[in-house]
């Protein structure tokens, strides 16, 4: 019986180690764990309307994906990825040198960052000044001297009077999260740089002061799963915790969002560009896998369709920030004629 | 052993040895008794901690096998549709069911006329609802025109809130995402008759879905079955050919010992460095297609071939020699005593380290994680070269989805793991009873 079994074991591995690469009958997505709830949504729904296949959908981070997607052109390469910042001029070289020539890129919305606290206690009238100056490692003296010291500051008071006499307690994604480098690169810097001599530091110095949280303890990282967070706020009713704005609106029974310089995390002030905590979410395709694969222009056109990337669309419904209708236009367009990206150095 | 009797000796003149021995028997006792009492405290510790992980998995994924269906009137009328009489299978597949579904939703409440509340009551009906009418339509065309009564899914939100019963007792739930409004209609729905609560069927119907009313189990199911299949071809005959092997004819020398070493090491590797030698070698080098059950099981029986190895030589080496001697004596071959004799006693020993083996892939996800198994899958894997997941990996997808629903199905997710553990188990048990032989 043994020897019955080792014998189609070994010829089952010869058979598959003989094969050519395999055909592929549906869309392989890798990219960002950002954007990963909405495409996910699209590939279901276009599995379902179209007669295609439903595509595959890895979260393998922004920069993860971009290095598939970038590794060559065949059906063993991944046909689009997602990602929540723009493509680098270094991943796009990497892409050209390995033959990947046609890429058609597609703004596809906006994702918003919550500052959010538990629907308990009163909501935080913030800065991204006052967030610096509590999760910074390095601030300005208080003393007004233009030095830097350790973070000194215990309670949200200190900071600014206004503020309540809570103890600083901010649960958050850990380094590895794209929230994380999304909150730090948007409200750490934007907050640090409103303070005239840490702007006229080195751009490298700067990066330094204004990027590094402090590890006291008054900055907690909870973890990247965002629902663990949203239950520890509402177990401790004083912490702020910083999440993606889907989970935010997916618990707004639970908690609320913090007002950043002058506005909520609501859907029509992340869409204004008003609340100043939201980054541009993109996916890329590459063009010369269409024929190869099928699905992959029917895909574009299913995402970049009203119905979709709408104001009143599903992607909306799961709490993707779409782009304004003239964007939403131009944007379209650009996706559905499959124009080739150029970008030069400078970009 | 010896020394205490000579220190008694020693010490104590002989008619005052039973004294110390009643002098220090209750010592004994007593430490004795509190040894039990520590063991005894152990295991019920360790069952506390189980009965509380089984408790709230239990409690919190229960209510995953329940579902909320919707009863809705939908007109099938040709405007609204987009089709003509007569339409192909192809364009009644294209046809405009979301309207239609959007239609029948205001048609069963008329006063609804703002555009906001609008909203709010086509979110009670799940999206699948589209679909449901759609694949009816197509298997029986002739509908077209007339008003059909169907069982839809309700949505995760207004499923949540029913099926607590919170609908006749608000307190049972404080919090919920569902408007005053949506609840009152959907108490109108109720005193209607159109809605019900039913076995989930869905969930093990379906593969993933962002919905959580629609999302199941089935193509993590199956993807876990197709993996541990392959685990199983390879691992099982490699491993039992390499003990019996390294067991019965290797003889005993330096090289024997490095190989010895080395799978002991094996054993003990993390099995993210399985991973990434599956990604290296499988997919870069042989172009194995990613995602794919096969070589998934690849991995995971590198991973799992050591410990079936060691726990193989093991029951072999529990056969009384006496066997072996018996079975040369009587004119056998060095290999008809292993496989007349040795081997199917050692049978029970072999495969239970193998459903050990198998039991340890079953929950293993970092080595998936870099072959590209960690993936949204909606469709049902029918191969092996099919992309595909995990059940353990649907247990992280879902664990990390924002709608509150799919908590119950993390937990619903983690007992059908829980089950086809326990059948894998009570199947070792049951070829270990086949194969025992008594001698």
């Amino acid at each position: 019986m043994t020897k019955r079994i080792t014998l189609a074991s070994s010829l089952l591995i010869s058979l598959s180690l003989s094969a050519p690469a395999f055909a592929r009958d549906y869309i392989s997505i890798v990219g960002s764990s950002t954007v990963y709830p909405f495409a996910t949504v699209v590939a279901e729904r276009f599995g379902k309307v179209s007669n295609f296949n439903t595509p595959k959908i890895e979260a393998t981070g922004s920069g993860g994906g971009l290095k598939l997607f970038c590794s060559g052109v065949g059906v063993d390469t991944p046909d689009i990825t997602n990602s929540s910042r723009r493509i680098k001029y270094s991943e796009y070289s990497q892409c050209l040198e390995n033959g990947v020539t046609n890429i058609v890129e597609v703004l596809i919305g906006f994702d918003g960052i919550a500052v959010a606290n538990s629907i308990e206690s009163d909501q935080y009238v913030l800065t991204t000044k006052d967030l610096y100056l509590a999760l910074a490692k390095q601030v300005p003296n208080p003393d007004g001297s233009e030095t830097l010291v350790e973070n000194p500051y215990l309670t949200w008071s200190q900071i600014n009077p206004e503020l309540p006499a809570n103890k600083i307690e901010v649960l958050g994604p850990p380094p590895t999260s794209g929230t994380r480098d999304a909150f730090v690169e948007l409200a750490m810097d934007g907050g640090c740089k409103q303070i005239p001599f840490i702007k006229a530091l080195e751009k490298q110095e700067r990066k330094a002061v204004c990027h590094t949280m402090r590890e006291d303890g008054a900055y907690v990282e909870a973890g990247e799963n965002d629902n663990l967070i949203v239950q520890k706020l509402v177990a401790n009713p004083n912490a702020l915790g910083i999440f993606g704005f889907s989970f935010l609106e997916q618990n707004d029974d639970l908690v609320q969002s913090s007002i950043i310089d002058g506005y909520e995390a609501e859907f029509d002030t992340i869409a204004d560009g008003d609340y100043s905590i939201s980054r541009p979410l993109y996916f890329y395709a590459k063009a010369q896998h269409i024929g190869t694969v099928p699905g992959i222009k029917e895909y574009l056109t299913e995402f970049t369709s009203e119905q979709a990337w709408g104001e009143d669309g599903y992607l909306a419904d799961k709490g993707m920030i779409p782009l304004d209708e003239e964007t939403r236009e131009s944007a379209g367009e650009l996706a559905r004629s499959l124009a080739p990206l150029k970008m030069t150095d400078s970009e | 052993m010896t020394e205490p009797t000579e220190s008694t000796n020693k010490v104590a003149p002989r008619k005052d040895s039973t004294s110390i021995v009643k002098k220090t028997l209750a010592k004994r006792y007593a430490a004795e008794k509190r040894f039990r009492f520590y063991g005894a405290a152990a295991i019920a510790m360790s069952l506390a901690f189980l009965v509380l992980l089984l408790g709230s998995i239990l409690v919190k994924g229960l209510p995953a096998f329940v579902e909320t269906h919707m009863l809705i009137d939908v007109t099938l009328d040709s405007k609204t549709l987009g089709v003509e009489e007569g339409a192909t299978q192809q364009q009644l597949k294209a046809a405009n069911y979301h309207s239609l579904i959007k239609k029948s939703m205001r048609g069963m409440f008329p006063e609804v006329k703002k555009r906001k509340a609008k909203k709010e009551l086509y979110k009670l009906v799940s999206t699948s609802a589209e679909y449901k009418v759609r694949d009816q339509l197509m298997a029986n065309p002739s509908q077209l025109g007339e008003t059909i009564s169907v069982w839809v899914l309700a949505d995760d939100e207004l499923s949540s809130f029913y099926k607590t019963g919170a609908l006749a007792d608000r307190s049972k739930l404080t919090h919920t995402r569902l408007s005053e409004q949506q609840i009152a209609w959907a108490s109108t729905l109720e005193e209607q008759g159109k809605l019900r609560k039913k076995f989930n069927t869905t969930f093990f119907k379906n593969g993933d879905s962002r919905e959580p009313e629609q999302a199941g189990i089935r193509a993590a199911l199956m993807g876990s079955i197709l993996t541990l299949l392959i685990t199983f071809l390879l691992s099982f005959p490699i491993a039992v050919a390499t003990a019996i092997y390294l067991e019965e004819f290797a003889p005993q020398n330096r090289w024997t010992d490095l190989i010895e070493v080395n799978i002991n090491n094996l054993a003990a590797v993390p099995s993210i460095v399985f991973g990434l030698l599956g990604l290296a070698v499988f997919i870069n080098f042989f172009e194995l297609p990613r995602s794919a059950p096969v070589v998934g099981g690849i991995v995971l029986s590198l991973m799992t071939l050591p410990t079936i190895i060691i726990a193989s030589r093991a029951a072999l080496k529990a056969v009384p020699p006496s066997i072996r001697e018996a079975g040369r004596g009587l004119g056998a071959s060095q290999l008809q005593v292993v496989t007349h004799h040795v081997l199917p006693l050692a049978m029970p020993g072999i495969l239970t380290g193998t459903i050990i083996g198998l039991a340890q892939a079953l929950g293993e996800t970092a080595p998936l994680l870099m072959i590209g198994m960690v993936a949204f899958i909606v469709d049902i894997p029918t191969s092996v070269t099919d992309a595909a997941t995990v059940l353990p990996v649907q247990v992280f997808l879902w664990a990390d989805s924002p709608e509150r629903a799919f908590l119950e199905k993390t937990s619903a997710a983690i007992l059908v793991l829980l089950v086809f553990l326990i059948v894998m188990n009570a199947a070792a048990v049951f070829l270990r009873k086949h194969f025992e032989r008594r001698w």
